[in-house]
């Protein structure tokens, strides 16, 4: 008698929601394992990873400001990757999104106008859509490939960041180091909770997932991309324009991208630095796939890797782990994931 | 005359000192920028941190959390170390100064040391080494052993720090052969093996014999070894640490840098209540850098040589950027008879004469 893997008559809806919760168990599970291999308690360095993060309000806030700029980059990836656009590079639409944003912070330095502060996202969503607009026009025109486009232009933008904070817009009294001057306070996100970092950009981020739902779920155009991702013959047949859903599934990625660098350097980081996202746009792609592409997910998988970042600190701190336990959790994660995605279209059955 | 702001930093150490000598060990915390490894930056200051956990005996505990970002995370973590019971942390990258700043002013009774930047405060110190003075030294012994005339040095970005040292490099190289230059490749980033390497050896197919670098891998001193087994004339300068391991004929010597003393005495004082803020740039005087050990290769006069000069500019008879200095565009930026400020120092933005190399444009 051994198990068999066979195909499901359909896909289960059950798995499709059981699959992320079976990964997160077994990457629980695995972990703890780990620790037992490295000599540790897996219950004590359980809480370690788990609960010390967040064991204080403090703990939390900064939880959800970890995860603010994951959920924003995920939100629009989610959008395309409904509609099979493979945006690798929202990483490089966050930079530019912060530049363009930041940028009108250092121009109008002195300002104390209540309009900055909005203008500063609208213009990280516009610099955000204009990095996306690359690959998706060479998509459209010459059908070049999309990941490769996105990804090469994540290089190019680390550059372009690079470039302006050892040159044009380097602090002038910050004796040439490279980072720009601190924004003003008008150009600072308000804090939500007092005490903590939590800033308002959680709000645009919680905005941006019950819009995305909207549009996902209640919109003819949201309906249209993901007849496009899950069968592009019919949705050709229906006449659904297929540039059309590339040029939504990438400007929507981008400028959500590029609010979220907005988040960043007017939020805690306060400045633009070389630094200012330690690769969030790519852990976006496994916040939106272990979210399902679904916003509700989204919002709890985002928490999820937030939290995983910050249990790394804690494991090092508490359990003299080094900083790659982090990696190690994310990349089971995501395996997981993957492996348990199987038991939608299979299930296992004995055969004797 | 004692103003009410000094009677209050008075108690406030009082009472921080009381807390720190009731029995337990005090926890200093360090932050990392990268892993520590087997050498690099993170490895000597952890090196440091040892020396100091030894040296202090068991009156100190350590905690270092490695690869933390230079970016909104860092505040965090600051943080952690502190509500985690650490009454000490030390920031070792540039990076971390806001938020160190940040963190200081939000726990007044704690104590904070930022590694090279340019912020103090009431419970912030900041300090950093005079590497340059190590640079001068190696560059005195690339003059005396080029055959080509030619040195080689891979850059990772254009602040200060890295420009000191290319200038002291060229400037000692050129105090003993005048027809030496010094070609510079900026690999943009302070940690990239590959692109290290590769700047390495395009310096070395253009004639260079001599290679330094300013950049975290050990890279540039293995291609110098590699190359060292076909052209015996080809050496390399390593800089952080030792790099002997990576080159062990083609390693010259190297800048290394040495923190575990400094570690020790500020925590020393911080304990004992005598800490009256740090604002440190110590080099050779302070035991802040060393030259790694030197190559049997290099000839007994040159040895002799830079033994002598070491002692000159821990003595303050020698300084590495003595007038005449001249930039490379012929304006003279340390008239003779005088030597470079440190303020010079902390906004050197150009090359010196003897670079051939242009640098990149703003």
């Amino acid at each position: 008698m051994w198990l068999k893997l066979e195909q499901r008559p359909e896909p289960s809806r059950t798995m499709r929601y059981l699959s992320p919760l079976l990964a997160v168990a077994l990457m629980v599970a695995s972990g703890m394992l780990l620790f037992h291999f490295l000599g540790k308690s897996p219950i004590e360095s359980f809480k370690v990873f788990f609960l010390n993060p967040v064991q204080d309000k403090y703990g939390i806030a900064e939880l959800f400001l970890k995860a603010t700029p994951l959920i924003l980059c995920a939100v629009g990836l989610a959008v395309g990757f409904r509609g099979n656009i493979w945006n690798i590079g929202a990483e490089g639409q966050l930079l530019i999104g912060a530049l363009a944003g930041g940028g009108l912070a250092l121009h109008f330095h002195d300002s104390q106008s209540v309009l900055l502060l909005p203008a500063m996202i609208a213009a990280g969503a516009l610099g955000g859509m204009v990095w996306a607009a690359i690959p998706a026009f060479l998509k459209t025109r010459f059908n070049a490939n999309e990941i490769l486009t996105s990804l090469m232009l994540v290089y190019i933008a680390e550059l372009v960041v690079s470039w302006l904070v050892h040159g044009p817009w380097m602090d002038p009294d910050g004796f040439n180091f490279p980072q720009t001057r601190l924004f003003h306070e008008k150009a600072l996100l308000p804090i939500i909770v007092t005490g903590t970092r939590l800033n308002a950009a959680l709000l645009i981020a919680i905005g941006a997932l019950i819009v995305g739902w909207i549009f996902m779920n209640r919109s003819f155009a949201g309906y249209q991309m993901k007849v496009a991702g899950q069968a592009e013959n019919a949705g050709r047949y229906a006449g659904f324009s297929a540039r059309r859903t590339v040029w939504i599934g990438m400007l929507v990625g981008g400028a959500m991208a590029g609010i979220a660098g907005v988040s960043e350097v007017a939020g805690p980081v306060g400045q633009i630095t070389e630094h200012i996202s330690p690769g969030y746009g790519f852990a976006a792609m496994i916040v939106a796939f272990v979210g399902r592409l679904e916003p509700i997910g989204i919002f709890f998988s985002g928490l999820l890797m937030a939290l995983l970042y910050m249990g790394g600190e804690q494991a090092q701190q508490y359990l003299n782990l080094p900083y790659s336990i982090s990696k190690v959790f994310q990349g089971l994660l995501l395996f997981f994931l993957l492996c348990s995605d199987v038991f939608i279209t299979h299930r296992l059955r004995w055969k004797k | 005359m004692i103003s009410p702001k000094s009677v209050l930093t008075l108690i406030g150490g009082a009472v921080a000192s009381t807390v720190l000598l009731a029995g337990n060990p005090t926890q200093v915390g360090f932050v990392y920028v990268s892993p520590v490894g087997d050498a690099g930056w993170t490895y000597q200051h952890d090196l440091g941190r040892k020396e100091m956990e030894k040296a202090l005996g068991g009156q100190v505990t350590t905690k270092f959390v490695e690869n933390v970002p230079e970016g909104a995370d860092a505040e965090r973590v600051i943080r952690n170390l502190i509500t985690g019971g650490a009454n000490i942390v030390f920031t070792t990258s540039f990076g971390y100064m806001n938020p160190t700043e940040k963190v200081s002013r939000a726990f007044p009774d704690k104590f904070f040391f930022h590694a090279t930047g340019y912020k103090t405060g009431k419970n912030m110190g900041v300090y950093n080494a005079r590497f340059y003075e190590g640079r001068y030294l190696c560059g005195v012994i690339a003059g005396k052993m080029t055959k080509s005339n030619v040195a080689g040095y891979v850059a990772a970005f254009p602040i200060p720090e890295v420009l000191q040292g290319i200038n002291a490099f060229t400037q000692g190289m050129r105090s003993v052969n005048p027809k030496a230059e010094v070609r510079v490749i900026w690999v943009n980033a302070w940690f990239d093996p590959g692109k290290e390497r590769e700047a390495a050896l395009t310096l070395i197919s253009q004639g260079a014999d001599m290679i330094t670098h300013h950049t975290d891998s050990t890279a540039v001193v293995q291609a110098a070894e590699e190359k060292h087994k076909a052209n015996k004339n080809i050496y390399a300068f390593s800089y952080h640490s030792d790099m002997s391991k990576y080159g062990p004929t083609a390693q010259l010597t190297g800048t290394t840098h040495l923190w575990g003393d400094f570690y020790t005495k500020v925590v020393k004082e911080v304990m004992a209540g005598t800490w009256k803020g740090t604002n440190l740039w110590g080099g050779f005087k302070e035991g802040m850098i060393k030259l790694a050990p030197l190559n049997p290769a290099i000839p007994a006069d040159v040895k002799a040589l830079v033994e002598k000069e070491q002692k000159e500019i821990a003595g303050g008879k020698r300084h590495p950027f003595a007038g005449p200095v001249v930039a490379q565009d012929g304006k003279e930026k340390v008239a003779k008879g005088k030597n470079m400020t440190d303020a010079e120092l902390g906004s050197m933005d150009y090359y010196v004469q003897g670079v051939a190399s242009t640098l990149p444009k703003k």
